[in-house]
């Protein structure tokens, strides 16, 4: 079943096209990894999924689950199962961990025209989760990422994810910062969240992190195109020749 | 339970464009004529049927208010205020006397009903039972001194804290049932010839609350007041009183909202607290006067001078306020830190969205040794507003080893409001110790969007950021306040973004 298909997206930002025309096609259960130089759209793409502000969508279309994803606001995605692991989490003082997580739950929950999730329930899936992701549980008492190490910075959003049971995950250099314990630790995470519904779509630079998350279908994204799409070996191709060799298709 | 979550459901609930609290109460009302002359400070006296004294203090407070001119330090703007175009005295008439809340006018009863507010003391009042579940048993008692427009409606717990020895009544009885310790304390901490407002309250305050803690004695509940002004064009002039003698101990809340009008009306209260040896008085504001229309038309003018007296050693005061509402508030609870060893503190929150202009902040004046201070204000603007926080901190020669602590939070959401941070720093004396920190911070688009990500929507992750940023005053209020602060905080940042 096809969950999500972007078909020839235009993007701008600030009068300035980015996404020149970017098809991609995501099915349930599958595992993309999305690799290009930097500056080639990939995290433009993954903001104009998840709904961010600010960029001018000039032509083509997103289809999440059939239904026009451009229609929606971006809570209704997130409701709706679109979640975007951020490249740069943000920190928000005074906010407790937990309290983010209950509080953003309980609104998707609403969204979806379900019951709050009980508070014991909710505790204790908060604790199974935030252990199998070494996430001590202090650190929920503290502001959501204040003071958070880069590393785990990215489990929080591990943890995010797997309490909100999105059934699109992007997830935007995850590996960016993590030294190779965290990296297996997140990475595991990521793969017990791996399921026949859900599929994700994991943007890095290195094919190392591949190697963890191992993907079905690996694009290759250049000045706002994706200019080749191809099995796991891609990325390897890739590590080994660089960019260069798409410069010219894009 | 996290009250944020509360705070973002009840926000859904509410309709945007509409202040919840904008409606009157039809009820006869008992004024003087408009206009202020000696002939009305006599007016409000008489009514009061006051003691030939307090008629003295009025007039010469009157007297003195004629030589003096409105401030205009503030960073506030507003069309000159014609003192002679107000009401200086409106009371519902009183039907009978009133003792118990069955007796009182049910239109009044209904505005408190509306308001939402007093249904915990409504219930307690009428000896209601919690349902099991539904409420915590254990929550402490509040008693209300319910003061409609300016007259007290109902005073209740009386008895109980009669047996602890506690004086709790409208300020208008204690100036005929306890002259002597109104005599004794009424203007010294904020004296009649204090500021121009100060001193027009003087002259024809109409009531407030009166607190007397006799040493010893740890007040045995949260005293609590509601203030409303209903009465078009009325001056509201409140007089509040709260002495804790040594060793005693009392907290005290205070909450309004006023409903919509065209006019702007003036509200010029004064409050004084005294704290004798080792007393503690923990005074708590709840602030919502309505704040003016979408244009910034009507609303009310606050204009307050609150003051406490750390008159005694080992005294502390501290004062904890979330100001939302009011077009204009002029506003600085400040601490006279006279004993040795005594201790002030000030917890502030102030919001202002729309069009409101907010220039509150303290005044810290240490003049007993090691004496110490703490000050810590959220300031929050949005919309077109101009929030600013005025500090004075202040070492005698004498106050040796005083210290302070001053920390300025700014936040701004949208590009079209103002924060401003205008701290006054002296020490007299080598060994004070003060510190001061500000930081001023827009509301980020980032943070935000993690938010909305993450499934909120825009207003409730505004809500959520910025209760984040007041967490550390929020934690100061009695629970009973909280919860209804972290309302009114959301409520007032509605339409702020997007
Ligand atoms: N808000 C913005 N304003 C102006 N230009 C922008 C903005 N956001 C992105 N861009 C530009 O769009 C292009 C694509 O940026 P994007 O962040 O999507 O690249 P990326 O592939 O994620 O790069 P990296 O690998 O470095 O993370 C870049 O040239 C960037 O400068
Ligand atoms: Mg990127």
């Amino acid at each position: 079943m096809v969950l999500l298909e972007v078909k020839d997206l235009q993007v701008r930002v600030e009068e300035r096209e980015i996404l020149h025309g970017l098809t991609l096609t995501v099915n349930e259960g599958e595992i993309h990894a999305i690799m290009g130089p930097n500056g080639s759209g990939k995290s433009t793409l993954s903001h104009v999924i998840a709904g961010k502000p600010g960029y001018e969508v000039t032509g083509g279309q997103i289809l999440f689950k059939g239904d026009d994803l451009l229609e929606m606001k971006p809570e209704e995605r997130a409701a709706k199962g679109v979640f975007l692991a951020f490249q740069y989490p943000v920190e928000i003082p005074g906010v407790t961990t937990m309290n983010f997580l209950r509080t953003a739950l309980n609104a998707q929950r609403k969204a979806r025209g379900e019951t709050e999730l009980m508070v014991p329930d909710f505790l204790k899936k908060v604790r199974e989760v935030s252990k199998s992701l070494n996430i001590p549980q202090d650190m929920l008492k503290r502001g959501v990422n204040v003071g958070f190490s880069g590393g785990e910075k990215k489990r929080n959003e591990v943890l995010q994810m797997a309490l909100f049971e999105p059934s699109l995950c992007i997830l935007d250099e995850m590996d960016s910062g993590l030294d190779i314990d965290a990296l297996r630790i997140a990475a595991d995470g990521v793969n017990a969240l791996h399921s026949p519904k859900r599929a994700m779509v994991v943007i890095t630079h290195y094919q190392r992190l591949l190697n963890y998350i191992v993907p079905d279908i690996v694009h290759v994204m250049s000045k706002g195109r994706v200019v080749k799409s191809g099995g796991k070996e891609l990325a390897l191709e890739l590590e080994a020749s660089g960019y260069a060799q798409f410069e010219d298709a894009a | 339970m996290p009250a944020v979550q509360e705070t973002v459901d009840r926000v859904k609930r509410i309709d945007v464009d509409q202040y919840r609290y904008g409606f009157e109460t039809l009820i006869e009302s008992d004024k003087a004529p408009k206009g202020l002359s000696e002939d009305t400070v006599k007016f409000i006296s008489a009514k009061k049927n006051e003691p030939a004294w307090m008629l003295q203090w009025r007039l010469e407070a009157y007297r003195r208010w004629l030589t003096m001119t409105e401030p205009t330090w503030a960073r506030v703007d507003y069309p000159k205020i014609d003192f002679q175009d107000l009401y200086y005295y409106s009371a519902p008439k009183p039907k009978k006397t009133i003792n118990s809340l069955d007796e009182i006018d049910p239109e009044i009863l209904k505005t408190y009903e509306k308001l939402g507010i007093p249904l915990r003391e409504v219930a307690m009042l009428e000896g209601v039972e919690p349902k099991p579940g539904e409420q915590d048993p254990n929550r402490r008692k509040i008693a209300v001194d319910a003061v409609f427009d300016s007259v007290s409606v109902a005073t209740t717990f009386q008895a109980e804290l009669k047996k602890a020895g506690v004086i709790f009544m409208p300020i208008s009885e204690a100036i005929r049932e306890h002259p002597e310790l109104v005599q004794k304390y009424l203007g010294s901490v904020v004296p009649t010839s204090d500021n121009f407002y100060a001193t027009l309250n003087s002259a024809v305050f109409s009531d407030g609350s009166f607190v007397y803690v006799p040493p010893g004695v740890r007040c045995p509940m949260e005293l609590s007041t509601y203030f409303r002004i209903n009465e078009r064009n009325t001056g509201q002039f409140e007089r509040t009183l709260i002495i804790a003698d040594k060793g005693s101990y009392v907290s005290y809340l205070e909450g309004c909202t006023a409903p919509q009008r065209d006019e702007n009306q003036l509200h010029a209260a004064v409050v004084e607290l005294v704290t004798h040896d080792d007393a503690e008085i923990k005074y708590s504001t709840v602030q919502n006067w309505y704040p003016g229309n979408s244009e910034g038309k009507g609303g009310i003018y606050n204009f307050v001078t609150k003051r406490g007296d750390c008159r005694g050693n080992n005294s502390k005061i501290s004062w904890t306020q979330v100001e939302t509402g009011s077009a204009i508030t002029w506003k600085y609870p400040s601490c006279i830190l006279r004993g040795d060893n005594s201790r002030g503190e000030f917890y502030s929150i102030a919001i202002s969205n729309g069009h409101q202009q907010v220039d509150s902040g303290t005044k810290m004046i240490h003049l007993g040794k090691n004496t110490s201070s703490r000050i810590i204000s959220k300031g929050i603007a949005a919309g077109k507003s101009q929030n600013t926080y005025r500090g004075l901190v202040t070492a005698h020669r004498k106050a040796t080893g005083a210290r302070n602590f001053t920390a300025c939070d700014s936040l701004l959401i949208g590009d079209k409001c103002g924060a401003h941070t205008v701290p006054y720093i002296e020490a007299k004396n080598s060994s004070a110790t003060f510190e001061h920190e500000a930081t001023t911070s827009k509301i980020s688009e980032d943070v935000l969007f993690y938010c909305i990500q993450r499934g909120l929507s825009q207003e409730e992750a505004v809500g959520l950021v910025v209760n984040g940023f007041v967490k550390d005053v929020l934690q100061q209020l009695p629970m009973e306040f909280a919860v209804e602060a972290q309302k009114l905080i959301s409520i007032s940042l509605e339409g702020s973004v997007g």
